[in-house]
């Protein structure tokens, strides 16, 4: 059993100075829907958990014009309710929505979402298609890292020691601009993706897509953004051809596992249905935004 | 390792605790408080048995650190009877049978009145959506949803 060391820091600086300064291996505590369980199975002697919702601005969500500063560790269930932020991140709050049970969306958070790292994280491909950025505080001061670059393996992130998320920027969409996450299970509820797709999509006036991007998750180390397949529908009117090519695109670009959720062949070609399905969404939201 | 003291509320009472750091809150309800009606199923999120509300949202006891609930508002099976007799949601699932062990009803309970507190008049599909993460092994749902979807139209002031 491992014997933890509990700290609720009410700062930044707080956090940082516990980080920084443990000496047993230290952990962030948010929703703690992944650590708690991961402690449970644990051999660790001890382990000091920085318990980071006592800090301003970690469980609060500001929506103004230069887009959404979202606190990390604010629970899905809050985000969800969020009418405001529905209206303009549909994607985003329904991949939240995805995320295990009510129970676990009571408690679970976009940051920790995030931070665990998962390749199959729904919010992640979401994130991805609407350029998140990480504001990451530390002892060395703020950096900020655009969120495909933030994951760096399976279970793995760019933070140091010492250093915790402090803010996820969503910046403003564009004008007709809107987001949708599709993800596959085989049951309907409370599983973890086999495969999932973010896209972003941009039209002007005519209907042509003038910008457009693509995530696909659980096919690869890392969710992945796909320039590729967001090249094939930039320039069209996401018309059969169009949506073809940005699945076969995103099929190409995953590298999946085969394992007791799906075989490696059957999820790179369910992750292009994926990409089509979710772009004919994203293009019917920005129609109507 | 020193205990850690913790003031809390649970069903409107104010309550102190002391646990260890790495202690759930199902552990110190069940084990320290006595409130034995929260279930532990899985101990791990997926079954729904060890259902509270935190703050007013529904969350799995076995989640969350005892520690972590200092100054919140913590609401268990043991608060939803009143002393005038048991809640209607309660009544619903005795009438319609919606139990055989019984180990997933608190929780049921609990995340129902949950369901019902956001949305008093759920269909049926947001009704399963919404319990999804309670499961139960014995009844096959069907009786559970009717209670809920009973209770749902009982407490909205229906026959």
């Amino acid at each position: 059993m491992v014997s933890v060391v509990y700290e609720a820091p009410d700062s930044i600086d707080g956090a940082i100075s516990l980080l920084a300064n443990a000496d047993i291996p230290a952990k962030i505590l948010a929703g703690g829907t992944d650590l708690i369980i991961q402690t449970n199975g644990s051999t660790d002697e001890s382990r000091l958990f920085v318990d980071v919702k006592r800090i301003d601005g970690m469980l609060d969500a500001n929506l103004s014009s230069d887009g959404l500063d979202l606190g990390p560790s604010m629970s899905c269930a809050e985000f969800t309710a969020r009418d405001d932020i529905k209206k303009v991140f549909p994607g985003l709050v329904e991949a939240a929505y995805l995320i295990g049970s009510t129970q676990v969306q009571g408690r679970a958070s976009l940051g920790g979402n995030l931070c665990n790292s998962s390749p199959a994280a729904d919010t992640i491909p979401a994130l991805l298609v609407n350029g998140a950025q990480c504001v990451i505080a530390g002892p060395g001061g703020e950096r900020t890292v655009a969120a495909e670059d933030f994951m760096t393996g399976v279970g793995r992130n760019c933070m140091e020691k010492g250093e915790l998320l402090k803010m996820i920027h969503v910046p403003a969409p564009a004008a007709k601009t809107s987001d949708a996450y599709l993800r596959f299970i085989p049951r309907t509820e409370m599983d973890i993706a086999v495969a999932g797709a973010g896209v972003s999509v941009t039209l002007d006036d005519t209907g042509t897509c003038t910008a457009a991007r693509v995530a696909i998750g659980a096919v690869a180390p890392t969710a992945l953004l796909v320039s590729a397949a967001a090249d094939a529908l930039v320039g069209t009117k996401l018309d059969d051809d169009a949506l073809q090519a940005a699945a076969v695109a995103a099929s190409a670009a995953a590298s999946p596992i085969t394992d007791r959720r799906g075989t490696a062949e059957y999820r790179k070609q369910i992750v292009g249905v994926l990409v089509k399905r979710a772009a004919i969404i994203a293009a019917t939201r920005a129609e109507g935004s | 390792m020193a205990k850690s003291h913790v003031t809390t509320s649970i069903n409107g009472v104010p309550q102190e605790f002391l646990c260890e750091p790495g202690d759930t809150l199902l552990d110190v309800l069940r084990n320290d408080l006595n409130l034995t009606g929260t279930k532990e199923g899985c101990g791990s999120g997926d079954c729904g048995a060890c259902s509270v509300t935190l703050n007013g949202r529904l969350v799995c006891s076995c989640l969350v650190l005892g520690v972590e609930v200092e100054g919140a508002e913590i609401g268990t099976i043991e608060g939803v009877s009143s002393a005038d007799g048991l809640h209607v949601i309660q009544e619903k699932f005795l009438e319609h049978a919606a139990l055989q062990c019984g180990i997933c009803t608190p929780g049921l309970i609990v995340s129902t009145k949950a369901l019902l507190e956001e949305n008093p008049n759920p269909t049926e599909e947001e009704a399963r959506y919404y319990l999804a993460g309670n499961l139960c092994r014995c009844t096959g749902y069907d009786k559970i949803i009717r209670a809920v979807m009973d209770s749902a139209e009982t407490l909205r002031g229906g026959v």
